[in-house]
């Protein structure tokens, strides 16, 4: 080392493995929690978590058409399945090519779909994978519609991790934006979307 | 003494200007302050234990926390290097540095090369640990924070006083105060109303989103395996700092670190429960590099070390760098719930701030914090990777310089308690010398103590009773029997 200056990168790990000369012993990682639930119950569980964080869940099967009536203008991921758009006759703005965010910001709402959604928790994942679009499309618009398929449900935030991949852009959801730095009580509503809709259909009816 | 070399402690917000008990004197006496506090800490402690109380396996999801980043610290190195080489596959580009100041130095310029003349902040503790926002400003640079807690403590010229809430110490009409004064558009009507109030945050920063070219994060969670970053929020301000702008620049303590993605399974259930007490936070975001089309095209890491491969250095210390900075220790804790996070003096109040701050910055630096504790072991309790703080606060207090009066007098104690007669022969003396005292003032009220010593011993029964030693030990009980 004598006369010559090590970088920051070089310096820091020599620094951390002198740090650790004491040799520490190998640590077993006792894996005793739940990483699977009985498949009972997972949507009730659901609609009962997303509702106690104020999300709105919709479950019969004329729901998105009565929600998109009362919708101007909707944006919407490329990949938008057409039957979710049945009836719908106000403005769409499509994803493709990308809408800027000028555009973004004066949509009246969102329409996706999810990759995952789990019980225990009420929380929708996004992966930017099918019927979601880019992160930008379900941020910047204040409604937030997102349809999600009885069979994505899962119990228990393991069984998340084991669908998800990591490489895609993750978006965990679990209501509306919201804050607790005032006295620490929850607030719906800061820069996310304000109002969460979440539309429960199963696979066929999801087409 | 280890005749090896300890790595240099670090810099920044982490050294109490004060001893706490100074620091502590006019925060104890402020009473809008301790209602604030004790409003505040009960809600959440409430709120923690039923969302805590709810989950059948929590021991167990304690156990593998605890477990998952003590392995962390044991693979440090190797981990990091996992880290970066995964990140940089991904688009990232990682950059490490050495102290506080090399971090700074870093992201300025890394900003200046986007050719930013303002960022906008996503809370983190590290940027305010190592003053960022101090070094952007001298650099011509403003940084905006935009979580509500963050932006009321800036807009005030405050510090934080808390990890997770860091304007706990104001209430609702003190927060209005802040935003009338010092919002430019805040609406002239508004009101106290925490809607409101939210409103008003939202409408103040939206433009500032969308026109944004440079974002700086921390993270709660670095990826060895895979190169992911997560950054776990409430309002939707993370979401668009993260989103929207071209440069995203991310400021990550080297502890942060976790193995596999599937450990988060383990993590993302202890946070949002122990930090707001809720089933889940509102928005958790992970990314791995650069998402063509989506998101930051250039996507910067910053690795801070400020200190943290000297607590490394300390078999018994080292577990301080398991904090996942929930703050559950803060507000179960009679001390910080009190005295308030600004006693502290450091970005780290609290249980976890009074055994982290000292070893970050070497305990001659910070004397005091280690004994910014009743060792009532609630925090240990409250911790979802069982970190064992009373243990390091009593090892920390050992490392503290002492007066050296204090020190004659252990070792002589020490000398007379290794050998029995010596001992017993010292009990004897010390009922004899106490017994006239004594026993009047326990015919008086019963108590088998003293309430004033004479010099040296009155530093002690300044704020405690002296025990007197009983008219009879129990060797000698036993010897009469």
């Amino acid at each position: 080392m004598v006369g010559e200056a090590l970088n920051a990168r070089d310096e820091i790990l020599a620094r951390l493995r002198t740090a650790l000369a004491d040799a520490p012993p190998p640590v077993e990682v006792p894996r005793r929690y739940r990483r699977a639930a009985e498949p009972a119950d997972r949507v009730e569980i659901l609609v009962d978590r997303l509702e106690d964080y104020q999300a709105a869940v919709h479950r019969d099967r004329d729901a998105l058409p009565r929600i998109l009536a009362e919708v101007d203008r909707l944006a919407v991921p490329a990949d938008v399945p057409a039957a979710w758009l049945a009836g719908f006759d106000g403005q769409l703005h499509r994803d493709a090519p990308p809408l800027p965010l000028a555009e973004l910001d004066s949509v009246d709402a969102v329409l996706t779909g999810c990759a995952v959604a789990i019980a225990d928790t009420g929380t929708i994942v996004l992966d930017a994978g099918p019927t979601q679009g880019r992160r930008a499309l379900t941020l910047v618009p204040d409604r937030h519609i997102c349809v999600v398929r009885t069979d994505q449900i899962v119990g228990l935030v393991p069984e998340a991790f084991a669908r998800l991949d990591p490489r895609a852009p993750l978006t965990w959801i679990s209501g509306p934006s919201a804050t607790s730095d005032i006295e620490l009580n929850r607030v719906e509503g800061v820069h996310g979307p304000r109002r969460l809709e979440v539309v429960l259909l199963t696979p066929e009816a999801a087409g | 003494m280890s005749q090896r070399a300890t790595p240099p402690h670090g810099g920044g917000r982490i050294t109490a200007p004060l001893p706490f008990p100074t620091a502590a004197r006019p925060e104890v006496a402020d009473s809008q302050l301790r209602a604030n506090l004790r409003r505040a800490t009960r809600t959440i402690r409430g709120k923690r234990q039923r969302v805590v109380d709810e989950v059948p396996d929590w021991a167990a999801l304690r156990d593998a926390g605890a477990a998952i980043k003590a392995d962390v610290q044991r693979r440090l190195p190797e981990l990091l290097e996992r880290f970066e080489a995964a990140a940089t596959a991904a688009g990232a580009r990682v950059h490490w540095a050495r102290d506080a100041a090399e971090a700074c130095r870093v992201v300025v310029e890394l900003s200046r090369a986007a050719g930013a003349t303002e960022v906008v902040k996503v809370k983190s503790m590290a940027t305010q640990e190592i003053e960022l926002n101090e070094a952007l400003a001298e650099s011509g640079i403003a940084a905006y924070e935009t979580d509500l807690a963050e932006l009321i403590v800036q807009l005030g010229d405050d510090t934080p006083s808390h990890i997770l809430v860091p304007a706990i110490h104001y209430n609702r009409a003190q927060i209005r105060e802040i935003f009338r004064r010092r919002m430019a558009d805040a609406p002239p009507e508004l009101s106290d109303e925490p809607r409101e109030l939210a409103e008003a945050a939202r409408t103040h920063l939206r433009r500032r989103f969308l026109s944004a070219k440079v974002a700086v994060s921390g993270a709660n969670f670095a990826v060895a395996d895979t190169g992911t970053l997560v950054v776990v929020e409430s309002e939707g301000n993370g979401r668009m700092c993260l989103t929207l702008p071209q440069t995203l620049i991310s400021v990550v303590g080297v502890e942060k670190i976790v193995p596999s993605f599937a450990d988060l399974e383990v993590f993302l259930q202890l946070l949002p429960r122990s930090s707001t007490g809720e089933r889940m936070n509102p928005y958790t975001s992970m990314w791995t590099g650069v998402t063509p089309g989506d998101g930051p095209q250039e996507v910067h890491i910053v690795l801070v070390d400020n200190g943290r491969s000297a607590v490394l250095a300390d078999p018994v210390g080292r577990q301080a760098l398991s904090c996942i900075r929930c703050s559950a220790c803060l507000n179960v804790c009679p001390v910080y719930e009190r005295a308030g996070g600004h006693a502290y003096g450091s970005v780290y109040p609290g249980p976890i701030g009074a055994i982290l701050s000292p070893q970050l910055t070497g305990v001659a630096d910070n004397a005091s914090l280690p004994y910014a504790s009743t060792l009532c072991g609630a925090c240990y309790d409250a911790c979802p990777v069982k970190i064992n703080i009373p243990e390091v606060l009593i090892h920390l207090r050992q490392q503290a310089p002492h007066p050296a009066a204090e020190r004659a007098t252990m070792r002589g104690l020490s000398w007379i308690m290794r050998n029995p007669r010596r001992y017993a022969a010292a009990l004897r003396a010390a009922r004899l010398g106490t017994g006239p005292l004594g026993t009047s003032r326990q015919r008086r009220t019963g108590a088998r103590t003293l309430r004033w010593l004479p010099w040296p011993g009155s530093a002690w029964t300044q704020s405690r009773d002296a025990p007197l030693p009983a008219p009879q030990t129990f060797r000698e009980w036993w010897e009469k029997r």
